[in-house]
Formats: C-alpha cells, sequence, structure tokens
C-alpha cells in the first residue's frame, strides 16, 4: 500500500517536474519577453506543486529520503513521467503544442483528483488547479494564434501538434499501482478522461483551423519508465550540481 | 472538516502587521490573509501560513521574517505551511486592496471579471495612473506569479494586474 501510493504519487508529480523543467530552459530564450516570462510562470507553479507532491511522497515512503533526494538522485529509468513532457523545446510550436496537449490533461485530472479520500492529494488538487486552469488559457490561446496566424506559423504548430500526438494517448494508461490505488478511492481513474481529452482538444484544433492527427499509433513507456533519448540529457542539466557536489546546499 | 476562518491571537496582531510581502513591500502579509493561524501554546507561537500560489518564493522568506518579528517581542515561534483551504483573493482585505492599488498594481476583479478581461478583452481594470478603464491585457503573466501584465491605452502606463484566484 505505502509503496504504491508513493509510486502513484512519484506518477503525477514527475510530470510536472520534467515540464517544468523543460519550460525552465525558455528563461532568457523566449521567442518575446512576455512568452519567456509566462513560460517560467508556469514552470515556477509545476515546481511548487512538485515540491508539495514529493514532500508527501517522502512522508509516505519515511526511508529518510528528502524531496530534494527524490527529485534530484534517482536514475533516468526511475523517472516515471509521461514522453510527452519529455519532449524538447524544438520551437515554440512545439512548446506550445506540447503545453496544450498536457495543459488539457492535468486540469481534467486535478478536477477528479480534488475528489481524492486522500486529503493531503485533494489539497494540492484545489490549490493547483486554480493556477493550471491559468496555465490551459495561456496555451490555448497561443494554439489559436499561431494555428489562424500566418501561413508559417499555422504550418508550424500543425507540425508540433502531427509529431507531439503519438505521446498523447499514453496519459490514459495505467500501471499496476495506478490500478490499486484507484480501486482504493484516492486515485484518478484516467480512462474515463479519455473521450473528453479528445473532445476538447479537438475543438479547440478546429478552432484554430488545425486539422486534428488522424494517427492512431501511439507511443508509450514513460509510466514503466521506459523513455525517449531526450530524457537522460534533461536529467544531466537537473541533477548535475548534486552528482558534481553531493549534498550541497542552495 | 476545511475551517476558512482565521484564528489570530490579538495581541499577536500587531507584531504580524509589521511583517510585508517581500514582492510587494507596501502589503502586510495580514492584510494579504496568508496567516491562517497564530496562537500561543506552552509560551511558543504556532503560526500557520499559506501560499498564493504553489511556487511562491516569497513564502520561505515570509516564514523567516514572522519569526524574526516574533523573536524580537521575545516570542518563540513554529511556522507551519498549510494548503487547505487554499488561499484566494478574496482574502486580500479592503485595506490591502487599496495598498495594492496606491502601488500601482491593479487588485483582482470578482472570478467573471477577470475572465472577461483575460479571455474575452473586455476593459474594465482600471489604470493604476489615470484610473481609465481603457485598458488591455499584453500578457496574463507578469513579474510574479500572481500577477498580469496589462497597459493603459489612454495614458500609456504599463501595470501589474493582480489575478483573481478563486
Amino acid at each position: 500500500m505505502k509503496e504504491n501510493l508513493y509510486k502513484y504519487i512519484l506518477g503525477i508529480a514527475d510530470n510536472s517536474l520534467i515540464l517544468g523543467q523543460r519550460l525552465g530552459e525558455l528563461c532568457g530564450h523566449g521567442p518575446s519577453l512576455e512568452t519567456d516570462i509566462a513560460c517560467t510562470n508556469i514552470s515556477l507553479d509545476l515546481f511548487g506543486q512538485v515540491r508539495s507532491y514529493y514532500q508527501y511522497a517522502a512522508k509516505i515512503i519515511g526511508d529518510g529520503r528528502s524531496e530534494d533526494d527524490i527529485a534530484m538522485l534517482r536514475k533516468e529509468r526511475e523517472y516515471v513521467n509521461v514522453l510527452l513532457v519529455e519532449q524538447p523545446n524544438t520551437d515554440f510550436a512545439y512548446t506550445i503544442g506540447r503545453q496544450f496537449l498536457f495543459d488539457v490533461y492535468h486540469f481534467l485530472f486535478l478536477k477528479e483528483l480534488q475528489k481524492s479520500h486522500d486529503l493531503t492529494l485533494s489539497a494540492i488538487a484545489i490549490k493547483s488547479i486554480k493556477e493550471v486552469s491559468y496555465h490551459q488559457r495561456f496555451s490555448t490561446d497561443w494554439v489559436k494564434r499561431l494555428g489562424d496566424g500566418t501561413a508559417e506559423s499555422h504550418q508550424r504548430m500543425q507540425d508540433a501538434i502531427d509529431s507531439l500526438w503519438t505521446y498523447t494517448d499514453e496519459l490514459f494508461h495505467q500501471t499496476e499501482a495506478d490500478k490499486i490505488i484507484i480501486s482504493e478511492g484516492i486515485g484518478v481513474d484516467v480512462t474515463v478522461l479519455k473521450s473528453v481529452y479528445y473532445a476538447t482538444v479537438s475543438k479547440i484544433l478546429n478552432e484554430s483551423t488545425l486539422k486534428v492527427p488522424e494517427s492512431k499509433w501511439f507511443q508509450k513507456g514513460g509510466k514503466e519508465g521506459i523513455h525517449t533519448e531526450h530524457l537522460g540529457y534533461l536529467l544531466s542539466d537537473l541533477q548535475y550540481m548534486q552528482r558534481t557536489y553531493p549534498n550541497m546546499e542552495w | 472538516m476545511i475551517k476558512t476562518e482565521q484564528h489570530i491571537d490579538q495581541k499577536l496582531f500587531p507584531i504580524l502587521e509589521q511583517v510585508s510581502d517581500p514582492e510587494i513591500p507596501v502589503l502586510s502579509i495580514m492584510e494579504m490573509g496568508v496567516v491562517r493561524t497564530a496562537v500561543i501554546k506552552n509560551g511558543v507561537v504556532k503560526v500557520q501560513i499559506t501560499p498564493t500560489y504553489s511556487g511562491c518564493p516569497a513564502m520561505d522568506v515570509i516564514g523567516e521574517d514572522i519569526k524574526k518579528a516574533l523573536k524580537e517581542k521575545g516570542y518563540n515561534s513554529e511556522i507551519e505551511l498549510i494548503l487547505a483551504p487554499a488561499w484566494t483573493t478574496d482574502w486580500i482585505t479592503p485595506k490591502g486592496r487599496k495598498a495594492l492599488e496606491d502601488y500601482g498594481i491593479a487588485a483582482p476583479l470578482d472570478a467573471e471579471g477577470d475572465k472577461s478581461v483575460l479571455l474575452d478583452g473586455k476593459r474594465l481594470v482600471k489604470c493604476t495612473n489615470c484610473k481609465s478603464t481603457n485598458t488591455r491585457l499584453v500578457s496574463q503573466f507578469g513579474s510574479t506569479a500572481c500577477k498580469a501584465q496589462f497597459q493603459c491605452d489612454d495614458c500609456q502606463e504599463p501595470f501589474d494586474y493582480f489575478k483573481c484566484l478563486k
């Protein structure tokens, strides 16, 4: 039970950590001052949420590991984030596409997690969903602006959605630990969110004059610790200080 | 189960009122509504604070500042960060809203108004400089997690708007 709940919390938290790190890479590199600040603000929200999750995970597992140990000292195969969030900031359309495809899911997920029988998880969800509603407004707005913008921005936004689409189905995949935690009324049954998710995403893509990809071939593996080649590079950046100067403090 | 009221020992109120938000120095943490509990138990002050936004970097500083302010008056204290009930902009006091406006940050509208200005481009936010409502959203995200960027189309003043959080 303890081990399953721990794994379940990591499954939620790792998504936010890895996406937060990707957005943080844009600090000082955003296409405009406003978008640069927006991406790093969203990153900060995600890191804030991550701290609440990892603090709770550390308490659950109770083996002396701190929130920082959990965030910084695991190996690549021990991270259980979905593949979507580790995809690189190829261009601004990819950054926005990745954010949009995750935000729609994240909002639906937190809406359900608010009802969790676990009071800590429900408190984190109630707090986070307010922030995530702003994230979703931001990414949705930009999908529309780029999709319904110039021929160039339209093409790039379409390319990003086409390329990232293969990672969307994994959001609704359940691990063995997930199933146990769901049966206890703590976890969210994500399979029931799937149709609302695709309906919401499709509606916004249509409004943005973008095509909903037809491909039915989907990548998965992140939730089981099998990642794309991008995660290793991301972690080497994220973990650099703790690996080089073990136990250093800020 | 979830208590939304504050429990503040009246003796401690004047001390806590001296502690300001490090990112908005004109605003005391009491006006901000982040202190939920401050009671003396066995000679130690137990303080519960709640973050405005999850990632708000000011929370650590606020905790330290509260400890310091209480210590100066001879109190030892313990600070606890709580998440429930979640902070809302409704907890900013009328005095706090006035302080925000005077400082150049437009105070949050209600949830409906907030949606209209951020999503539909309605002009409801009052310029903190010339008080015109001929203002527009520049970006939903601003200098800190809690603010959006606006600009006045009459006097051209760029200013922050404190986003509604409910």
